[in-house]
């Protein structure tokens, strides 16, 4: 008896021995990305949900309940794009931690949001009193984001705040040379026209200059309805549309459909990482999303 | 407020003598020197606004100019001038949030703006029996108030209010009222008002108010996230719709890669299936553990066994005794993708077995003389299960299908040798994640040779804060 319950103890302490500083918890794939970018192998990453999910809708499953209870940050969007899901994880998981102060990042505190309705209505749809929540899509706000995170790393882990910031440093060089690459590459989109499905590329139209003219939703978060795509075959057809536009996550047939209608190509675009093969990490994600709206404006 | 007040008395007091100076009076030069101070500061005061208020304009004017030189890369970037770094470095700092509102929103100077999240249910119904449900009986269960069939035709089903918000850095509140009408029994409840524990270490929670126990799975749902018009014939019979008393409960969730809680809960044991509040108003007790984990990305599942330990008197079934009841309860949902929401099929099952020693006694004052109560003993185990399929079609459609079954005790004053079973098929549609309209077909057998079909059309709508729901 004593023999299995010192094994049991030792098992436990096993258990509880983490090799890293850290553990994150991140609501969306690309935070797990930027924070494996700013910390390494510090951290312990575990992401809650994939890029063919839809965010907006992700119940308080028990893995991520049993997830945010062992982490010492968690890492979202906010913005409420999580209001579904993430206050129940935290009420449920009992970790302190992660309740308010630092182990609690959103990266929607950290920068500023576009789209920030004036008057708050659900007869709108799922509207965001916060803005947009979808500015993953702007490297600009990434970077933003990235320094925020970093000086969060480094309060939380004051050990290796050198090591943050290093690699702080060096992913900003990165980034920067990347943002110059894909601006270049990205010129033909300009001034260009594209439908989008949900309301999810506000700040890629902004940064690209490019211009969102109709959405397959006919309001925030609400489905894709055939009487409502029938009315944007004539706005496709006569705006020189570059593209219809979706997220991997989101239902390929009302794209298909206009797009069968139109002649206007339905691009599926990553979203976040892991959204397709190239979008293995921040920079995939934006190469690939360049790379496939340039193919079509060819 | 408070410096504006102090400087009017100030003024008072030192103004005062100074205005009285402008008469022909001789002026006293102590007055007039404190005085040329005051005017001194005064402009002073004023020239450090004219600065605040021209740094507040550049500041702006710098941020526009930034957007500007982002809109001006992305419209050249190749023609862009080399050093591009600091361009780059100010369109971040464009759309960077002002130093002052990191951290969150600040709530201003609104009063309303700690204002708790306010959510509202509305829901009602048509139904639609084929037996007077006035005449409603199940072999081997008395029908306790607020269950069984439910009226015929048009009716309000239960419309609640809640309001929850953190309390302080400590503790969660959340505070719900209801109104029912059950066959004109009607009335408001506060069916919960707790307080949650928000900072206690190592997993723990303490909850303590009135709240629905954490026993099984529906338990601690609302019934306005079930999956089916009415509660299974088992939580029905066993826990009138749901237990909920006024009590303290205890939860750990273990450090685990798999989802694993333990827990307990003390209740007055007033509430059906307890009665009479008895142990000096410590009258039900629970136990409970719940796991739950993934298996890939598209499958997750939730299981738990629990306790609940009641002394009762005069119980809402006329039971007075001890009684204990254990559940044990299975969840597993599959979609493609994990996306619960847009596809996919969720199973669940709970067994309920009830262990009972003590006697019956007519609950009907009308019936009962206090000197002489209709008692008889009421011993033995009674049992019940549910299984309920639900289809998701996409993200506004659904099909489900439960069956219930329940078998009565030998030991029972209610025995019967026959068990009560029901069918029920659902159809729901839902227009947002805030409304939903449901109609649903029941096959009841709650007797021998007595059959209600039933038919429901419900409508079920949540207004305000956005829900978070439990899995």
């Amino acid at each position: 008896m004593k023999r299995i319950a010192s094994f049991a103890i030792f098992l436990f302490a096993f258990a509880l021995n983490d090799a890293h500083a850290l553990d994150v918890f991140a609501c969306e794939p690309e935070w797990g990305s930027l924070v494996h970018e700013l910390a390494g192998d510090k951290v312990d990453v575990d992401v809650g949900t994939t890029a063919l999910q839809d965010v907006h809708v992700i119940e308080a499953k028990p893995s991520l309940i049993a997830k945010v209870r062992r982490a010492d940050l968690v890492v979202c969007t906010g913005a409420e794009l999580e209001v579904g899901w993430l206050p129940q994880l935290i009420r449920q998981a009992g970790n302190p931690k992660v309740q308010s102060g630092p182990g609690y990042f959103m990266a929607s505190d950290q920068i500023t949001t576009l789209e920030k309705p004036t008057a708050l209505d659900r007869s709108m749809g799922d509207i965001h009193p916060a803005g947009n929540p979808h500015f993953q899509m702007d490297p600009y706000r990434i970077l933003a984001i990235a320094k925020a995170l970093d000086a969060r790393l480094a309060e939380l882990d004051p050990k290796n705040a050198a090591a943050y910031q290093q690699n702080l440093a060096t992913f900003t060089t990165k980034w920067n040379e990347a943002i110059k690459r894909w601006e270049a590459k990205a010129a033909p989109l300009k001034g260009r026209k594209v439908v989008v499905h949900h309301w999810s590329w506000i700040y890629l139209d902004t940064w690209l200059g490019m211009e969102q003219i109709g959405a397959l939703e006919p309001k925030p978060g609400l489905p894709p309805t055939s009487a409502h795509l029938a009315s944007l075959v004539d706005l496709t057809k006569s705006s020189n549309t570059l593209a219809i536009i979706r997220a991997a996550y989101q239902d390929p047939k009302p794209g298909d459909w206009l797009s069968e209608h139109t002649g206007v190509p339905a691009v599926t675009l990553p979203f976040t990482v892991g959204g397709d093969e190239q979008s293995k990490d921040l920079f995939g994600l934006f190469d690939s999303t360049i790379d496939k709206l340039v193919a079509v404006a060819k | 407020m408070m410096k504006r007040g102090l400087s009017l008395a100030l003024c008072a007091a030192l103004c005062g003598p100074a205005f009285a100076a402008d008469a022909p009076v001789p002026a006293d030069p102590a007055l007039q020197a404190m005085d040329a101070r005051i005017r001194a500061l005064e402009a002073d005061a004023q020239k450090l606004r004219e600065q605040a208020a021209q740094a507040l304009a550049e500041a702006s004017a710098a941020r526009s100019e930034l957007e500007k030189m982002k809109a001006q890369q992305v419209a050249a970037p190749v023609t862009a001038p080399t050093p591009a770094a600091d361009q780059q470095a100010a369109a971040v700092a464009a759309v960077s949030a002002p130093a002052e509102a990191t951290g969150g929103p600040a709530g201003g100077a609104n009063g309303n703006a700690f204002n708790p999240a306010i959510a509202v249910i509305l829901n009602g119904q048509y139904a639609h029996h084929s037996e007077n449900p006035n005449n409603y009986a199940r072999a081997g269960f008395p029908v306790v108030p607020d269950t069984g069939p439910g009226p015929q035709g048009l009716s309000l089903g239960e419309s609640e209010i809640s309001l929850a918000a953190n309390v302080d850095d400590k503790f969660y509140g959340q505070f719900t009222v209801s109104y029912h009408d059950d066959n004109g029994n009607v009335g408001t409840e506060i069916e919960e008002a707790y307080i949650d524990t928000l900072t206690l270490p190592d997993g723990f929670n303490v909850r303590a108010g009135r709240f629905f126990s954490n026993i099984g799975y529906l338990n601690s749902h609302h019934t306005h996230t079930d999956n089916f018009v009415d509660r299974p014939l088992a939580y029905q019979a066993f826990l009138g719709n749901q237990y909920g008393d006024d009590g303290a409960q205890v939860r750990w969730v273990a450090p685990t890669d798999t989802f694993l809680e333990l827990g307990g809960e003390a209740f007055r044991g007033e509430d059906y299936p307890s009665g009479g509040a008895n142990h000096s108003g410590v009258g039900a007790w629970t136990l409970f553990a719940h796991a739950g984990g993934d298996v890939g990305t598209e499958n997750s599942w939730l299981a738990g066994l629990s306790m609940l330990k009641t002394r009762a008197t005069d119980a809402d079934d006329g039971f007075s005794g001890d009684s204990t009841l254990y559940l044990a309860d299975g969840t597993w949902k599959w979609a493609p993708n994990g996306n619960t929401k847009d596809g996919g099929l969720s199973l669940r099952s709970e067994l309920f077995f009830d262990k009972r020693d003590g006697t019956y006694s007519q609950p009907n004052e009308v019936f009962s003389d206090p000197l002489d109560p209709l008692t008889a003993p009421w011993v033995g185990d009674r049992r019940g299960a549910y299984l309920e399929a639900v289809y998701r079609l996409n993200r506004t459609r659904d099909v489900g299908y439960r069956y219930d079954k329940l078998w009565s005790a030998n030991g029972s004053p209610f025995f019967a040798d026959f068990d009560p079973q029901r069918h029920s098929l659902e159809a729901t549609w839902r227009n947002s994640e805030f409304s939903f309209f449901r109609i649903q077909y029941s096959h009841d057998e709650p007797e021998r040779n007595i059959v209600d079909n039933a038919w429901y059309l419900q409508y079920d709508v949540a207004l305000g804060a956005h829900g978070a729901h439990k899995f």
